[in-house]
């Protein structure tokens, strides 16, 4: 850390006002405040100045995401050998996820920092958030074969349109990393959905053991299969195998126990709204009762119990990781509460009702994200309409 | 009003003519007539045929009501205004018809529309029922090609992304990825098919269009 410093304070001076590298300002500072909380002091008013700053913040996200990050690289590795029909140990296991995974997170990072960059040259502006989380959440949401071109065009697409159009960090209306997700599935769904795309190699047409599929369990379901399994048929998945989540999905979306480290460690730091992720919780199982209560008996979405409907798909991941984004959720306490059982309750309804769209959590999260500013309005103004009856009634008196 | 004679193409109807085409635009500056705009722009031929029906509807309508507008009562203005639309829709639709059968089919009920296309009625509310049949017929003109000049852009964007394809009238198809590319793995946008993704180009274009022209910004 003493290095770091040592090395940002004696380069400071090339890239203040008159330096050698003026130009470059917002990206040393961009650097500096990485490492760095800057040394502003407030001016005016009564500001508190916390030292968890919005860079700081986002770094304890990444570190949430990371155990489900870690578990996606091991189960990509572990679904292949599987699926080719070899045994690997446990570090050649995740050697190979982690070979797979880090070209996508390569090409989110690099081309998500590229558009901003372009964009804070453009404007003038400083690179604050730099796509920091974003940049973690795309890899983690796609599948693993997904060509890295499609995911590169999917990333600029998502910050120019979903971020840069709206003004930049923090003025954003719907979710990037969802948006992202939302652009590949409607433009390239081939390379999205279906039976291949989850197990790495299936789709280039290698040679697998007899009776693997490569189905994530929300494909299972709808193609009429009653009880889950990963990868054979005969490898049925029970309660605690679908807490641990070594089945076919997007990259970190599989295991909630992973994803359950990742939301201890965001409501333990206050970064994520704990009313947002009960409420979706909540609101998801509710929904998946109600159905199971008026399901037709051929119906194995609807049928499927409240419970396991919260393990598999990216309901738990899209529940911690997404929904509680602070910028697009709703801002007011009872607005947080509507909106998150709101999307519990659609995702349910969209993967129940829909079998087009097995997976409803990114379409209800995208659908709740523009409607989070009507929620806010509706509660803040009932609010004021309550305390003027009351001030009418006291003054009657 | 001057009694003097004004020559036919003066500045000020030269701006009738150009000024749609760009600060002025029906689409991306007044906002009018986007419903149509998602609909036939997947491919260029369509959005061509579309975009010169639009202009000969709007060119003839503006005329005949300019010509009229001294005689319409005012308080059925918008019937009148509309039964004139509507004969020259029909007679375009009867003409597609005839004599493009396959377009026709293509644009299908996106002809009929052409009545309620809101950049008709605002023309013809905002300026023929005020200005003489010379003006109004250029400012037709003007206002059809601005929506064309739009239309054939986000049509050639969506064609290329979506299908990889151009359809010019009279040429046929002419692709335009080489196949090459799908060789080594590209693939056509399915977005782009789908009618949100025209939005996301008209917004695109009002986004450079503002960005280059500031006195848009309100």
């Amino acid at each position: 850390m003493k290095i770091i410093e040592n090395i940002i304070r004696n380069t400071k001076p090339k890239f203040e006002k008159g330096g050698k590298y003026e130009k470059w300002l917002p990206v040393y500072e961009s650097f500096e405040t990485f490492f760095f909380v800057p040394a502003h002091t407030t001016k005016q008013g009564s500001h508190v100045r916390d030292a968890i700053d919005l860079k700081r913040s986002m770094m304890m996200v990444i570190i949430a995401l990371l155990p489900a990050l870690l578990f996606g690289m091991w189960n990509i590795g572990s679904l292949y050998y599987m699926s080719i029909g070899e045994t690997h140990s446990l570090i050649e296991t995740f050697w190979f996820g982690f070979v797979k995974v880090l070209p996508l997170i390569l090409v989110s990072y690099g081309v998500g920092l590229g558009v901003e960059f372009i964009f804070v040259f453009l404007r003038g502006h400083e690179i604050n958030e730099g796509f920091l989380v974003s940049g973690m959440l795309i890899p983690l949401i796609v599948p693993v074969d997904v060509p890295l071109w499609m995911l590169a065009v999917a990333t600029a697409f998502a910050v120019l349109i979903g971020k840069e159009a709206f003004g930049g960090t923090g003025m954003n209306i719907v979710n990037p990393a969802l948006l992202a997700r939302a652009f590949l599935f409607f433009a390239y769904p081939a390379q999205m959905s279906g039976n291949t795309v989850w197990v790495h190699g299936i789709s280039d047409g290698k040679v697998l053991v007899d009776g693997f599929s490569g189905e994530t369990i929300l494909g299972q379901k709808i193609n009429g299969v009653t009880q889950a399994y990963s990868g054979f048929v005969d490898n049925q998945l029970s309660t605690l195998d679908l807490l641990i989540g070594n089945y076919a999905g997007s990259v970190g979306e599989t295991s909630f126990i992973a994803i359950a480290i990742g939301a201890i460690i965001l409501l333990y730091t206050g970064i994520a709204s704990f009313r947002i992720m009960f409420s979706v919780f909540a609101g998801g199982f509710l929904m998946a009762s109600l159905l199971n209560a008026v399901a037709p008996a051929g119906n194995i979405l609807m049928n499927t119990p409240a419970l396991e409907h919260m393990l598999i798909g990216g309901f738990a991941f899209g529940a911690v990781f997404m929904a509680t984004d602070p910028v697009t959720a709703a801002q007011t306490g009872k607005g947080k509460w509507i909106y998150g059982f709101l999307i519990g309750a659609f995702a349910i309804i969209i993967r129940c009702l829909n079998p087009a769209y097995p997976e409803g959590m990114m379409l209800a999260i995208l659908f709740m994200n523009v409607f989070s500013p009507l929620i806010d309005h509706v509660v803040i103004q009932s609010n004021i309409n309550k305390r003027l009856r009351r001030a009418k009634v006291s003054h009657v008196k | 009003m001057s009694t003097e004679k004004e020559p036919l193409f003066s500045k000020k109807n030269i701006r009738l003519l150009t000024g749609p085409l760009g600060a002025d635009n029906p689409i991306t500056v007044q906002s009018l007539g986007i419903c149509s705009a998602l609909a036939v722009t997947v491919k260029v031929e369509p959005a061509i045929v579309m975009s010169l029906s639009v202009t000969i509807v709007l060119a003839f309508a503006n005329v005949i009501i300019s010509l009229l507008r001294k005689t319409i009562p005012d308080r059925i203005r918008i019937i009148v205004q509309l039964i004139v639309i509507a004969a020259l829709v029909i007679i375009v639709d009867q003409i597609l018809k005839a004599y493009a059968y396959d377009i026709s089919k293509q644009l299908s009920v996106f002809v009929g529309l052409i009545i309620t296309n809101c950049i008709l009625m605002g023309r013809l509310e905002a300026f023929a029922l005020g200005n003489k049949p010379w003006p109004s017929l250029l400012d037709g003109i003007g206002n059809g090609l601005g929506y064309g000049i739009i239309l054939v852009l986000v049509s050639v964007v969506r064609e290329i992304l979506g299908s990889g394809t151009l359809t010019i009238p009279g040429i046929g198809e002419i692709p335009v990825i080489p196949q090459g590319a799908y060789d080594f793995g590209y693939v056509n946008n399915g977005l782009m098919l789908l009618s949100p993704m025209a939005l996301f180009v008209v917004g695109i274009i009002i986004w450079i269009q503002r960005s280059r022209n500031k006195e848009l910004i309100k």
